[in-house]
């Protein structure tokens, strides 16, 4: 089945796509979203290195892609 | 109430530390974080922070939370600014406020650790040889 969801981008990941987010049709679940859109953007970052939110909560990579959700690719984070 | 807050005007640390203290309080520990002029070796011009607001906030206050449940101590603030920073501006303040001493600098120091490790904020640093980037640092051990 296929959903149509929002990504969002941050810092490098942000750069690389050229966008903050988009809206996208998807299958599957969030780490074949992320491997697909990795190699449509040509991110460094492998999967292991990220973490991914869903709706602004930390989820887990095998979870399944909702329809209408808000995915955000986490990248190693630098503050303080 | 919040405890975490992400603040993208400098922060103004005394009106923060005033509503950490009460008569309850025997010792009052804080972090500050500054923006410094060199990193890994680089000279560094100035920094922007960005933060993924929604996730932020959630996991600031987790972080925050945890650190009233884990320590004893009376209260806790953190404030992370956002957006573009000079050098010598402060980034990141945490205060504490506890009975006794050795909670309160426990608590600071697991707060600013775990905001460190954990919230979704990231910074851009400009260098003086007319660069710039996003650090992604590896892990902590």
């Amino acid at each position: 089945m296929m959903a149509r969801v929002t990504v969002l981008y941050f810092a490098s990941l942000r750069d690389a796509a050229g966008v903050a987010s988009e809206n996208i049709e998807v299958a599957d679940d969030l780490r074949s979203l992320y491997e697909t859109l990795r190699a449509r953007h040509g991110f460094a970052l492998p999967v292991e290195r990220l973490r991914v939110a869903v709706d602004g909560a930390f989820a887990r990579w095998d979870d399944p892609v909702r329809d209408g959700a808000e995915i955000a690719f986490i990248p190693p984070v630098s503050g303080g | 109430m919040t405890r975490f807050a992400l603040a993208d005007t400098s922060i103004d640390t005394a009106t923060l530390r005033a509503q950490l203290l009460d008569d309850r309080v025997g010792g009052y520990a804080s972090f500050e974080g500054w923006v410094r002029n060199h990193n890994e070796g680089r000279d560094v011009l100035g920094l922007r922070y960005e933060a993924y607001d929604a996730l932020a906030q959630a996991e600031g206050e987790r972080v925050l939370a945890e650190a009233m449940e884990r320590f004893d101590i009376l209260d806790a603030k953190c404030v992370h600014r956002v957006g573009d920073l000079a050098i010598g501006e402060l980034a990141v303040w945490v205060g504490v406020s506890a009975a006794h001493r050795d909670a309160a600098f426990a608590a600071c120091r697991f707060i600013i650790d775990e905001v460190k490790a954990r919230v979704p904020i990231w910074k851009h640093e400009r260098y003086a040889e007319g660069d710039a980037g996003w650090l992604h640092p590896e892990a902590r051990p």
